[in-house]
């Protein structure tokens, strides 16, 4: 297939204005930028801003902060006030919305087309959803028994990662905003521009001060902030060993906490599979984000005698693939987020080789500056390599192979994680066996990497604990159960 | 003369089979007045690791089944129960020093409480599930599912209301359960395991260890094939620290289901409420499955 050459086509920069420095927003208003450091573009290495690590005390001031906005303001407030509030969010961050694209590329990494494309419009109409349920929560289906109404926890602390900076603070703020509780929320070290941006947003919308407070911060801040005596709950995305640390340290308290970690999750493919929309499928399940996504297809599961087939068609449209400027509005691939994430894939891929996989990439001309790695196939890989076992969190596809359904099962459950899988068939009552079989919170078939506010996201085993999204993305943010009686589920 | 009657062994209740301990222990279980009632067998880290598998291997069929017949092995159960009532009421009031008045209205209770979960089995997915509506072609739909082997930690001193009020619902939702009994009240458990020996209840679906809870409650709580904890029976034992528990659990991330605080220490729930729909919800992972529509 012949690659055609295109002309450049970047994304103007110039809707954006990225301040020299910046401080931490606390109690509706940023305070002086202190202890700053750099956050960089990992495309080009260049600084395009200075932010705070917020200390222990800071921490503390914004969970003051979020303290009285919950019992002044934001808790007693009806709850068709409160989603008017997130409608009014919903609707400056579509305003806003390229703006916030490209400042989440440049700080990120990932290719403007998928700020653009996804995103910022989830992120949007996460909002847009939560704010419909604000006044409607009774309906929620979420009480113990009948007639309890849920109520909020009050102060909320939020550890996002990297990944989908923007996206992971919409899942956080918006149910935790429309079910009544206040936020502190801390982005994750490389990525905090969208979040000090959105906190512009919640001025713009004359959002009470306090209810959204943004810390910024290394894993430290993060700490303090989960161990905080007056965080009512946690919600964290990120590693499956921070996610266990978390859960360590609010053991025997009454903190609640939702957890949303790791994934190795297997795309299966059948033989009956419609060959080519499987490629795109595989394609997008573990090149979307550059693989920096915890529930990417990272374990290609191919039935044995259409191994060579789509493995041959795989390198194929893989060749077609365009890495480089994410800037660029015809980019498939930008570049990994930061240093210590090109190094650890690099190191994950250098023993899968060692254990005895084939290491193949597609002939691309990578950029000098920044963080950078070529889409990966790894074919030849078995169950015990590291490749097949460990999250990578990159663009890095491990090929395997079974012959069964119930092998196919056996292999994709073999894991400790459990958010994600895909399955590729044409076989309708295969689809619903191995999607009953399957140990995953999400399954998608014949399709992969799909996203809506209306669909709850969470895993089994150790990918996590509670759901994000949906009805039952509620019911990590309200208390419902008569506390006499039942127990409380953490 | 009168007749010298024929006492139990009182035997632990591990894949549908009642072994002995295998460390070969027992202890003392005396009445609220404290008389000598039995020797119950004192189950041990090898008792309980042996029931995690005998959980784990029922695990299949039981979560696989459908859940018109986990209602109807539960209402079974009920039955059972039932024609058992007085033999309950004795060792209930024994148990719990009790008057027979009291007993029976407590096991009465319970009976009803097991009939109130096999009336669920088959409407959890309808309550706690539902369609998405996605912006986009796409059937999208949620569902609960079991979690898995769930350890429980049984109420110690509500001895047949109390356990099945924890029991009932970790198996209503097709999961499977490695129950450790009240340390000092565990002869209803005993009996109780007889019931479900003979209501169909698959072997291994339900697993009693009787043991000292302090002993027995850190291997369950940090066992890496149980998916879940129930730490209820923290309340009122000895030497049990729920903190550890609860961090032991994290090591696979257990789902925990904290005990009822009352000032920050565990206490025992009341056991006559509405029990609504905590214990199910605790024991189920929500799964979503995509599919696009299209000609």
């Amino acid at each position: 297939m012949p690659k055609f050459e295109y002309a450049p086509a970047p994304e103007s920069r110039a809707i954006v204005r990225i301040e020299k420095s910046y401080g931490l927003f606390i109690d509706g208003a940023f305070t002086r930028p202190k202890a700053t450091f750099p956050t960089i573009n990992p495309a080009d290495e260049t600084v395009l801003a200075e932010v705070s690590q917020a200390g222990p005390k800071d921490v503390d001031k914004a969970v003051a902060a979020a303290r009285r906005a919950y019992e002044g303001v934001w808790g007693r407030m009806s709850g068709a006030e409160r989603g008017k509030y997130l409608f009014r969010i919903a609707r400056i961050l579509q305003e806003r919305a390229r703006e916030f694209a490209v400042l989440e590329t440049l700080d990120n990494g990932k290719p403007i087309k998928e700020t653009r494309d996804v995103d910022v419009p989830i992120a949007a109409a996460h909002f847009f959803y939560h704010a419909g349920w604000a006044d409607k929560l009774e309906y929620a289906g979420l009480s113990a028994s009948g007639a309890d109404v849920p109520r909020p926890h009050g102060v909320v602390g939020q550890v996002i990662p990297w990944n989908f900076p923007l996206l992971m603070l919409a899942w956080k703020i918006a149910p935790a905003l429309a079910t009544g509780n206040t936020v502190v929320l801390k982005p994750a070290e490389t990525t905090p521009l969208t979040a000090l941006l959105f906190a512009e947003v919640c001025q713009q919308a004359d959002l009470p001060a306090g209810v959204v407070n943004i810390v910024t911060g290394d894993g430290r801040t993060g700490q303090a902030l989960v161990e905080h005596p007056d965080v009512d709950k946690i919600a964290f995305t990120g590693s499956t060993e921070v996610g266990k640390a978390i859960a360590r340290s609010i053991a025997g308290t009454s903190k609640k906490a939702t957890l949303e970690l790791g994934g190795k999750a297997a795309n299966i493919v059948f033989d009956d599979a419609p060959i080519d929309q499987a490629v795109e499928g595989i394609i997008g399940g573990i090149f979307f984000n550059q693989g920096q996504v915890c529930c990417a297809g990272s374990r290609l599961l191919v039935q044995e005698n259409v191994h060579d087939q789509v493995v041959a068609k795989l390198k194929r449209r893989l060749a077609t693939l365009r890495v480089g400027d994410p800037m660029d509005k015809n980019s498939d691939l930008g570049a990994i987020n930061s240093k210590a994430q090109l190094d650890r894939i690099t190191s994950l891929v250098e023993a899968g080789v060692a254990e005895g996989a084939e290491r193949w990439s597609p002939e691309c001309a990578l950029p000098a500056k920044g963080y950078w790695f070529p889409p990966t196939v790894l074919t030849g890989v078995s169950q015990t390599h590291r490749v097949a076992t460990e999250e990578i969190f990159g663009p890095v596809l491990s090929v395997l192979t079974f012959r069964t359904p119930q092998e196919a099962v056996a292999k994709a459950n073999n894991t400790a994680y459990g958010l994600s899988a895909g399955v590729w068939t044409e076989k309708g009552s295969r689809i619903l066996w191995m999607a009953d079989q399957l140990r995953a919170g999400v399954v998608w078939a014949n399709t992969f990497n799909r996203f809506d506010p209306t669909s709850p996201f969470g895993g089994y085993k150790e990918s996590g604990y509670g759901r994000e999204g949906g009805r039952h993305g509620l019911e990590a943010y309200v208390t419902t159960a008569p506390a006499t009686l039942t127990g409380a589920v953490r | 003369m009168t007749r010298l009657d024929v006492r139990k062994t009182y035997k632990l209740y591990i894949g549908g089979a009642f072994p002995r301990s295998e460390s070969g222990r027992t202890y003392e279980v005396v009445s609220a007045k404290g008389e000598f009632l039995a020797n119950a067998a004192m189950g041990s880290r090898k008792d309980v690791r042996d029931a995690v598998v005998a959980a784990r291997g029922a695990l299949a069929k039981w979560s696989g089944a459908t859940a018109y017949n986990r209602g109807q092995v539960l209402y079974r159960v009920a039955e059972v129960l039932e024609g058992r009532r007085a033999q309950f009421i004795e060792e209930v009031a024994a148990s719990e020093g009790l008057t027979p008045r009291a007993a029976g209205a407590s096991v009465d209770a319970a009976i009803d409480r097991v009939v109130w979960y096999a009336g669920w089995t088959d409407k959890i997915a309808q309550v706690l599930g539902n369609l998405n509506p996605v912006a986009g072609p796409f059937f999208n739909v949620s569902a609960p599912e079991p979690t898995g082997v769930v350890g429980v930690l049984a109420p110690q001193t509500s001895s047949l209301l109390g356990l099945v009020s924890v029991v009932a619902p970790v198996i209503a939702a097709g999961n499977t359960a490695v129950v450790v009994t009240s340390a000092s009240r565990p002869l209803p458990a005993v009996t109780f395991s007889e019931v479900l020996a003979t209501s169909d209840v698959p072997g291994g679906v339900v697993n009693i260890v009787t043991a000292q809870t302090a002993e027995v409650a850190t291997w369950l709580a940090a066992h890496r094939d149980v998916n879940a904890v129930d730490l209820t029976g923290v309340a009122g034992a000895d030497g049990v620290d729920w903190a550890a528990l609860e961090r032991e659990a994290a090591g696979n991330l257990k789902r925990v289901l904290r005990p009822v605080l009352s000032d920050g220490v565990p206490v025992e729930p009341d056991w006559t409420a509405d029990p609504g729909l905590t214990r199910i919800r605790a024991f189920v992972e929500t799964k979503t499955v995509w599919h696009p529509k299209g000609l």
